[in-house]
This record gives structure tokens, C-alpha cells and sequence, in this order.
């Protein structure tokens, strides 16, 4: 209860209460996690069972229009899939894939920034320069990089069903530079404080000193990075299944659908592509929002 | 306080010859084409100096003088460029097992100079004081361990319902409080302290030094106070050390050096405390700045500022002597008898 009443009267909820942009995003966010986490049990039809399927549904346009239904909202696609589940079971994919590449990332980025930022010297120039170097390439490029050497390495059968965890390591990996780069920053500040020092003369461990002073202080622009990273991530994931690099289609996320909706659009069927990327538009935006409005409630410059 | 102090006999700290040198080179290309050499900065310089068991040695200079840095040689957060450190006999650099410099590192602690930036904003002052007791193993059962942060905070002038707060909810002087809980948490016998009073309020600058004399008496404690109000100084120490540019060119008794100053510096630092009698008489100023520690001038450091410098000052480095007051002296005047005798009468301005 304490820390319910603390956290109304803190100067982010305030800020945040301000905005009706902000809460509109934060709202559209919850109810988009809430559809994609729940699909199962409120989408009107599981477009992955087979016997849920009627071939002679397919291709019907939305309730809106003359040749509508009821039974399909947002219409059907060429076998018969209704449009809202498969947007529903879509978002889940690719906001698995989101959530998982921004931690892998920020595991990474935040470890890879403490060590370079606290050790100094050598260890610091040499993985500050690789970040250098990455950074220099488009983050599309160097997942897609990624992507194909493990197709050409693992052999064919086992890169199927393992497809979404190369696609989580690949994103992650495009997007580790910002954190190493941020908490870098932050640790060199934090290091020459006393309280580090205060842990060197009693003689803590150096990886002890990372993890539990240093980390616990330098974790607030990391929290405002991975916010936009996240919509960031999903936009790469959809990116990377609409090139067909991606998730494999019997297993659809949002970019999967926009790709296999993008070959009937000039045959009329718009409603198998443009909703899905609408549910992604929207979807990133919100995140987005919240993300530049985190930003600048915690930036104390701002305020 | 001076009379019981114990012989000198067996010194619980000796720092001999104590030196570190930083790197402040531009980067290798910018020195290749800029064809500049490398530069060091000789924050300390060859310093010697022992501290008796319970006993209190404070080093004073301007700032830049380098005693901060000398703080940081002791409690070995900077490994010396020169010279030994030694504890209890035991010499720092010889001893590399990790047990062993784990049961060395419990015995002494440091206090540091800002309370808003020593205790870790993130952590709760319990756990901020039990950090010690844990990481050395003094006790590893939580209901003891707390039991042992209440008798702290007690100790130190605070409630034992303190260890639930987090360290922005206390004052400069109150987290200064928090900071000697943590030190004396681990029973260590010697603290440094690095100007733990000059960023706080004057009246609570008495508290805290109250406080250090208190727990230096019940606990038996070993000093090493870094400071540049020559006040504190006179109010906390037994014996004084005069800093200037790396070295050590004073140190002596507090009594000695405060009422027969021999070196000129010395003498006008004490000049330069304002104080209620003095006032009206015209004072000797502190002249000129301290100089580039890069680039010290030759001879005496003193020599550019010292008005009573000659050839032999620009030219050769004075090494400390005992002069006749029982302080130890670096400066060619004082052994040559060069300089007018000084008896100061100083009378303790308010801390």
C-alpha cells in the first residue's frame, strides 16, 4: 500500500497524468499486450487449427462492406483465416520476439558497458571500438547478417522450429551499442563517486561492485532505452519476416501477414494486409510515445 | 591527549618514502606529432611519516598539495609509485594472499569528504552499514547483523529504526553519521579520514569531530585526518603534517607546530587564519599560487613564494631534519639558522 501511494504521488505519475497523449498510449498499450497475451481465449477463431478453417469463407471482405459477415470483423484472407485472429495471435509473436531481443540486448549492451566503463584502459578502448564498428552498419543489416549464417550452419529441419530464438539473438545483437554506450557513460560518472570507493576499501570483489552499486544507478536510462528499443525491435522483426527472413509462416507474427497480405493487394483483397500493419503502426506508436514521454519524465533537465 | 599517547616505539602505520605519480600524457598520436614527451604529475612525492597506535596525525596544505591522495596511498585504493606502506609491521606490497589482505583490509577503514556522494543512493542505510560486517564474515546471521547496525546508529547518534530509510532522507551531518557507522562497522582499529567536516555546516562540523574524538577514546581508535581548516586541525590532532606540492615539509607535534612554526610555509598558513585579536595588524598575505605540479619549480617547491629563498633554495632539495622545537623540517633556511625565531601565540579560534 505503501509503495501504491508513494507511486501516485511521485513527480512521473504526475507528468504523466498531465498528458492525455501519454495516457491514450499507455492505454492502447495495455489493451495491445492484453489482446496478444490473452489470444487464445478471446480471438473469435484459432487460425492455426486446421478444422477451424472453411475454405469458403475465404477471402471475404470486412463486416463494413456488402459481402461482409458478422462471424469475420475485420474480414478473411485466402484460406479462410479470420483477419482479427490472426492479428491477435500475430502480435504475440512479434512482441515475444520484441520483448526477448531487448533484454538479450540490454543484457548484453549493459554488461558489455559496465566492464568497458569500470575496467578502462585496454578492455574499454577495444569493445568500445567493436561498438564503433557496429554502429557504423544499419542494425537491418547486421541481423540479416546474422540470420544467414545460421541458416547456412544449422541444418534445415532444426532451423525451423528453432527460427524465432536465431531471430531474438539476431535482433538482440543489432541493438547492444546503445546500452554499452549509455551505462558506459553513466559508469564512468558513477565510478569516481565515493561510494564506490568507500566498496573498494573494503575490499569488494570488482564484478560485485558492478552488479550492486554501480548497476542499480545507471539502470534509469538504460529502463528509457529499452522502451524505444522495444518498438524498434519489433519494427526490425517485421522488417525481417516481410523480407521472408524471419519467422517461419506457419507461425505468422504481424510481418509475416503483411507479406503474405502484400501478394493479393493488386487482386483487391487490401483487408489481408493493410490491418495488420495498421495493428503494427499502432502498436509501435504507442510504445513509442510512452518511450519519448519516460525519456523526458526522467531526464531532471526537462522537468 | 599527547601524554598518553604510547612510545614511539611500535608505530601502527609507517609510510616511507610514499610516492605516486599519475600519466597525464596526451594520447599517443597527439604526442608523436605535437612531439611532446609524456608528463607526469607527482602528486605525492616522497613522504614519510608514522602513526602511533591511538593517536591522531593530520595532514594540512592547500588544495592540490596532495593529500588526498596520500589518504588513498594508505587505505590502498592507489598502488604507490615509490616507496612502502606498512601496517601493524607489515608491509602492504608484500602481502598479495587474498586472505590476508582481506583480514588487513578490515582493520582499517576511511571516512570520506562529501556525505551526498559516499553512501550508495540506492541502498537502504542498513544494509549500507552491514555492508562491511558482511563481506569480511564478521556474522552471517541477519538477526545479529541488525542487532549490530542498531548498536551502531546508536553508537554514532541515530535511531536503530534509521537502517530502513535510504540515504536522501538524511541530512549532510546526519549522513556523515552513516558513513563512521559504516567504517566502525567492521572493529577496525585505523580510519582515514578525508576531510569528513568541510562540507558541512559549521555548527554541525563540531558535532561530527565531537563524535570522532568520543568513539577515538571509547574505541581506541588510530587517525589519519586530511584537512584544510587548520581550526579542525588544531581541535582533533596530536601530531600535525604540513603538505606543500607532494611533500611533506612540516611535521611535528600540534603544539609545536602551531605556537613555533619553523618552515615559512607553515608560517603563513597560520598567518593566514583569520581571527578576532589579530585584527587590525597588518598580516603577511599568501602569496602566489601553488605551482604546476607537472612542472615543479627546481630545488625547494616553496622557493618562487618563500620570501626568505636563496640560491641554495632554487637549487637543491631540502630533506626533512629535526629541528630544534622536536619537528621534523625540510627547508634550507630553517637548518641554516637563516630565519628570525617565531613564537606564536595561538589561541584555538572556534571550531
Amino acid at each position: 500500500m505503501d509503495l501504491v501511494r508513494r507511486a501516485l504521488d511521485s513527480d512521473i505519475y504526475w507528468s504523466f497524468k498531465r498528458s492525455p497523449v501519454v495516457v491514450t498510449a499507455a492505454i492502447v498499450t495495455i489493451l495491445v499486450f492484453a489482446g496478444a497475451i490473452f489470444a487464445p481465449w478471446i480471438a473469435p477463431q484459432n487460425p492455426f487449427d486446421l478444422r477451424q478453417l472453411n475454405l469458403m469463407d475465404a477471402s471475404l471482405p470486412p463486416v463494413w462492406s456488402a459481402e461482409g459477415t458478422s462471424q469475420y470483423p475485420l474480414g478473411t484472407d485466402t484460406q479462410g483465416r479470420d483477419v482479427l485472429s490472426t492479428i491477435l495471435f500475430g502480435s504475440r509473436i512479434s512482441l515475444l520476439v520484441g520483448f526477448l531481443s531487448v533484454i538479450f540486448a540490454m543484457f548484453l549492451g549493459v554488461s558489455l558497458g559496465l566492464i568497458a566503463g569500470y575496467m578502462g584502459g585496454t578492455v574499454d578502448a577495444v569493445i568500445m571500438r567493436i561498438a564503433d564498428v557496429q554502429l557504423s552498419f544499419p542494425a537491418i543489416l547486421i541481423a540479416l547478417l546474422i540470420d544467414g549464417v545460421a541458416r547456412v550452419v544449422i541444418p534445415r529441419e532444426l532451423h525451423h522450429e528453432i527460427a524465432i530464438y536465431v531471430l531474438i539473438l539476431a535482433i538482440g545483437f543489432s541493438g547492444w551499442v546503445q546500452y554499452a554506450r549509455t551505462v558506459r557513460g553513466s559508469c564512468l560518472v558513477e565510478k569516481s563517486k565515493e561510494y564506490v570507493q568507500a566498496a573498494r576499501v573494503i575490499g569488494r570483489h570488482p564484478i560485485a561492485i558492478m552488479a550492486q552499486h554501480v548497476l542499480p544507478n545507471v539502470m534509469g536510462p538504460v529502463l528509457v532505452i529499452a522502451t524505444i528499443h522495444l518498438a524498434l525491435a519489433i519494427i526490425t522483426e517485421a522488417t525481417l519476416s516481410f523480407l521472408g527472413v524471419g519467422v517461419p509462416p506457419t507461425e505468422p507474427s504481424l510481418g509475416t501477414l503483411i507479406r503474405i497480405g502484400n501478394n493479393y493487394l493488386f487482386s483487391g483483397e487490401w483487408w489481408i494486409t493493410v490491418f495488420p500493419g495498421l495493428a503494427l503502426v499502432i502498436m509501435v506508436l504507442a510504445v513509442n510515445l510512452l518511450g519519448d514521454w519516460l525519456r523526458d519524465a526522467l531526464n531532471p533537465k526537462l522537468r | 591527549m599527547n601524554a598518553q599517547t604510547p612510545a614511539r616505539a611500535a608505530p601502527l602505520v609507517v609510510a616511507k618514502d610514499l610516492a605516486r605519480f599519475f600519466d597525464v600524457s596526451k594520447p599517443l598520436l597527439n604526442r608523436l606529432i605535437e612531439r611532446t614527451g609524456r608528463q607526469v604529475l607527482r602528486a605525492v612525492d616522497g613522504v614519510d611519516f608514522e602513526i602511533a597506535r591511538g593517536e591522531t596525525l593530520s595532514l594540512v596544505g592547500e588544495s592540490g598539495c596532495g593529500k588526498s591522495t596520500v589518504a588513498r596511498l594508505v587505505v590502498g585504493l592507489y598502488r604507490p609509485s615509490r616507496g612502502t606502506m606498512s601496517f601493524d609491521g607489515q608491509d602492504m606490497a608484500g602481502v598479495t594472499a587474498q586472505a590476508d589482505i582481506a583480514r588487513i583490509r578490515k582493520r582499517f577503514q576511511m571516512i570520506f569528504q562529501d556525505p551526498y556522494a559516499s553512501l550508495n543512493p540506492r541502498w537502504r542505510v542498513g544494509r549500507i552499514i552491514a555492508e562491511p560486517i558482511v563481506v569480511h564474515g564478521l556474522m552471517s546471521d541477519p538477526a545479529e547483523i541488525k542487532a549490530r547496525v542498531g548498536e551502531l546508529l546508536r553508537q554514532v547518534g541515530l535511531s536503530p529504526a534509521d537502517s530502513e530509510k535510504y540515504p536522501h532522507e538524511f541530512s549532510g551531518g546526519q549522513r556523515q553519521r552513516i558513513s563512521i557507522a559504516r567504517a566502525l562497522s567492521s572493529n577496525p582499529e585505523f580510519l582515514v579520514c578525508d576531510e569528513p567536516t568541510s562540507a558541512l555546516d559549521v555548527s554541525v562540523q563540531a558535532q561530527i569531530l565531537n563524535l570522532m574524538k568520543e568513539l577515538q577514546r571509547q574505541l581506541g581508535l588510530t587517525y589519519l585526518f586530511i584537512s584544510h581548516n587548520l581550526a579542525v586541525v588544531y581541535y582533533i590532532s596530536d601530531r600535525v603534517g604540513v603538505m606543500y606540492l607532494g611533500r611533506l615539509v612540516e611535521l611535528g607535534d600540534k603544539k609545536s607546530i602551531f605556537t613555533r612554526p619553523q618552515h615559512p610555509y607553515t608560517r603563513m598558513l597560520l598567518d593566514a587564519i583569520p581571527d578576532l585579536e589579530m585584527s587590525g595588524r597588518p598580516r603577511t598575505p599568501v602569496a602566489g599560487e601553488v605551482p604546476n605540479p607537472i612542472d615543479p619549480p627546481p630545488g625547494c617547491a616553496f622557493n618562487p613564494r618563500c620570501p626568505y629563498a636563496n640560491e641554495r633554495c632554487t637549487r637543491e632539495r631540502p630533506e626533512p631534519k629535526p629541528s630544534p622545537t622536536g619537528a621534523m623540517v625540510a627547508c634550507h633556511a630553517v637548518e641554516e639558522g637563516r630565519l628570525p625565531e617565531l613564537v606564536r601565540d595561538y589561541a584555538p579560534p572556534a571550531v
